[in-house]
């Protein structure tokens, strides 16, 4: 009991509360440790939470905000499922420092606005202690404010662009870096690639990694950009840009064309006579999620850059494959941020049990320890940098005839994770 | 590049000019149809072409689960079928909404956006959010070579036949038969019309029917190019009415120069510039052009 009390005055003194709110905290604490002999040794709510979170005895309340409706529907499905099966993993483990993990999930619609507004309901109605969720930038960037303002906690599981950094976003997925250097030293050394012809959607995430992806060729590999093109999403018109591809005749087609334009860019692709036996083409947003949509047909002998794929050989992942079909049918696929959505539950648990405290800055600076680390994730050991975003390995993986990938080449070591790359600006 | 090489780029150009013309022709049609011969904005136009996608949709899976060995043939089969399907859905839709608002074209405009949101409301709760597409048969994939260095892609070829077909049995409908004549007389006066006998409102949907099949009909054949998903017609829906509204509304042939027209620009301008550039270049024009000409292209001669 001498320990306990300890621990509690450290608490209070260190955290910014209130007289009257110390005085709950202290009466809370005294009733638990009289009334319940039993647990002693177990944390009281009111030390494991000094900021008015959504926790109980029993139970701690998290949010989960993606698009379950709407034209986002289709990729975000993946993260919402697999972070629910994370979630019920972990309840079924015991749950976080002796609670239950009790889920309020929102729906952001696709609809950017709206992603902000549920974001507020969640941290400010309901006092979540943590939020998974959005999977685009641009819903991430919408509710990023009321994130920092009401210090939430958001696991957002998608690659994207870098450049950011936020105390209040726990970033999962790779960011540009890690997905593009790896992908383009990989075309430079094994398939002697010099000449790129760089393809995307008309919107940030495309365009900043081309933009990446020009400064390392251009600078760093002394190759040549001999193309760069941007249609607008839900394009499905590709007839003049293949006519282009062949007047310049690229070493490599470095893609990220995402959604419903994938299927009508790789049809073109087959259409066109471009296909893998004679043309190198490199993606950064093919998953297992869009190529139940492109068909192996279409993209048979292509290669797509990503830190897990579902046909990943060892045996974290194998026991995440069987859980994941056990749960979701047989014909589920599983894409990279599938995976990624995956994680978010787990380092937040590991973060959550090294600070001993659901409270936010607590939990963040575990995180930014640069201790917190999982050696069950499917994709392999990963640990998080004190950067916020996490060490992977990136891979690459030839598409086959039906339908899945076959890993081709992975990064020997982890990949430091920097958001900020120099040179690349 | 040697001679030979330019020459076979220019060809696969022209082609690919060719094949956008015949993709934004066939979507515009069925508009044409019930927009410039009816006057009814039918914001649901994407909608039914993603019935008749889905329809191929259906007609591959029950192909490749109950009778393998007719996959490669079942595509003519489905594309009839697609028709048939969109065809009776716009009548019921006529019969159920549209006969009571003709004389409010512009509510005709709000009824059919809510029947859009409830079609693809539907679509995402019976049939799934995620995109699909269908197993294509063989004959439908990959390129046509005749030399070295020339590829011309089949489904282009394949939907450029099938948009001729379509408009050529609409132009000879039209102009030929006795439904034609009914319709043109229709639209012409139909007060005069129904004095002498022309029953309008059976004219009138199998007019809305008909467009609504040949909707079908293009969405069945964009299933070759792209994919199908909840919401892939509001991705068609502004193509199909910048073409008839630039063609002028009450032409036919309006559509077809308006489409050839768009396409080319499109696909000349993107060849040069950017994807992205081309689409400012050709919107720019269609706006500059309708501010000069409001009523498009061909300007129908009839009073109203």
């Amino acid at each position: 009991m001498k320990h306990h009390s300890d621990d509690k005055a450290t608490n209070l003194s260190t955290a910014d509360v209130g007289r009257r709110r110390m005085l709950q905290a202290l009466g809370v604490a005294s009733v638990a440790a009289v009334g319940l002999p039993g647990v002693a040794s177990a944390q009281t709510t009111a030390q494991v939470n000094t900021t008015n979170l959504a926790i109980t005895d029993t139970e701690v309340t998290v949010g989960q905000l993606h698009s379950a409706t709407g034209t986002m529907a289709i990729s975000e499905t993946g993260a919402i499922q697999a972070e629910q099966l994370a979630i019920d993993q972990i309840n079924a483990m015991g749950g976080i420092l002796g609670r239950k993990i009790k889920v309020i999930k929102e729906d952001g619609a696709s609809d950017w606005p709206t992603f902000a507004e549920k974001s507020k309901k969640l941290l400010i109605n309901d006092h979540c202690a943590a939020v998974f969720g959005c999977w685009t930038s641009a819903s991430r960037k919408a509710v990023l404010p009321i994130f920092e303002k009401e210090n939430g906690l958001l696991y957002y599981p998608t690659f994207y662009e870098g450049l950011e950094q936020s105390k209040n976003v726990i970033y999962t997925g790779q960011e540009a870096t890690q997905q593009i250097l790896y992908s383009l030293d990989w075309a430079q050394k094994e398939k002697k690639a010099k000449t790129f012809f760089l393809i995307g959607s008309d919107y940030i995430w495309p365009r900043t990694s081309m933009k990446i992806a020009r400064k390392h060729v251009e600078n760093f590999q002394k190759g040549k950009i001999v193309g760069e093109e941007y249609y607008p999403l839900g394009s499905t018109n590709f007839g003049s840009l293949m006519n282009k591809i062949k007047v310049q005749k690229p070493d490599c087609i470095f893609v990220a064309v995402v959604g419903g334009s994938n299927v009508a860019f790789y049809k073109a692709l087959k259409a066109a006579g471009i296909t893998g036996d004679k043309q190198l083409l490199l993606t950064l947003a093919v998953t297992e999620d869009e190529m139940t949509g492109v068909g192996g047909e279409n993209f048979q002998g292509f290669y797509s850059s990503m830190k897990y794929f579902q046909s990943l050989d060892n045996d974290n992942n194998k026991k995440f494959v069987a859980a994941f079909k056990a749960k979701y049918g047989k014909d589920a696929v599983i894409g990279d941020v599938t995976q990624a959505g995956y994680l978010g539950p787990w380092l937040w648990k590991a973060a959550v049990e090294k600070a001993k405290s659901f409270d936010v800055n607590k939990v963040v600076a575990a995180s930014e320890t640069g201790t917190i680390e999982l050696k069950t994730a499917p994709e392999g050991y990963v640990k998080l940098d004190t950067n916020h975003h996490l060490w992977s390995k990136s891979r690459i993986a030839m598409g086959m005839p039906d339908a899945t990938f076959k890993v081709v080449s992975e990064s020997p070591e982890l990949i430091k994770p920097n958001p900020f790359p120099k040179g690349y600006q | 590049m040697t001679f030979s090489e330019m020459l076979n780029i220019g060809l696969m150009q022209g082609f690919a000019g060719l094949s956008l013309f015949a993709v934004l022709l066939l979507m515009g049609l069925g508009l044409a149809i019930i927009f410039g011969q009816m006057g009814v904005i039918n914001m649901a136009h994407g909608e039914f072409m993603t019935i008749g996608a889905y329809t191929i949709y259906f007609g591959s899976t029950l192909a490749s689960t109950y009778a393998p060995h007719l996959v490669a043939y079942y595509f003519p089969f489905a594309i009839i079928a697609a028709f048939i399907f969109t065809f009776l859905v716009g009548w019921l839709v006529e019969w159920a909404l549209i006969r009571h608002l003709y004389k409010r074209p512009l509510d005709t405009l709000l009824a059919t956006w809510g029947i859009s949101l409830a079609l693809q409301q539907i679509f995402r709760t019976f049939i799934g959010p995620k995109e699909v597409s269908p197993t294509l048969p063989d004959w439908l994939l990959g390129s046509w070579a005749p030399t070295e260095g020339l590829d011309i892609p089949i489904n282009g070829m394949f939907v450029l036949g099938l948009t001729t077909f379509v408009s050529c049995g609409v132009l000879l409908a039209l102009h030929k038969s006795r439904w034609g004549l009914r319709v043109r007389a229709t639209v012409s006066n139909r007060m005069m019309a129904n004095a002498i006998g022309i029953d309008t409102k059976k004219t009138d949907r199998l007019t809305f029917a008909i467009g609504c099949g040949i909707a079908g009909v293009a969405g069945a054949a964009f299933t070759t190019i792209g994919s199908t998903g909840p919401t892939s017609g509001s991705l068609y829906i502004v193509d199909a009415f910048l073409v008839v509204t630039f063609g002028g509304a009450a032409s036919l042939l309006g559509t077809v120069v308006s489409a050839f027209g768009i396409a080319q620009t499109q696909s000349i301008a993107e060849f040069f510039l950017t994807g992205s550039m081309a689409k400012v270049i050709t919107l720019s024009l269609i706006v500059l052009i309708l501010m000069m000409r409001p009523q498009g292209l061909f300007a129908s001669k009839i009073r109203r």
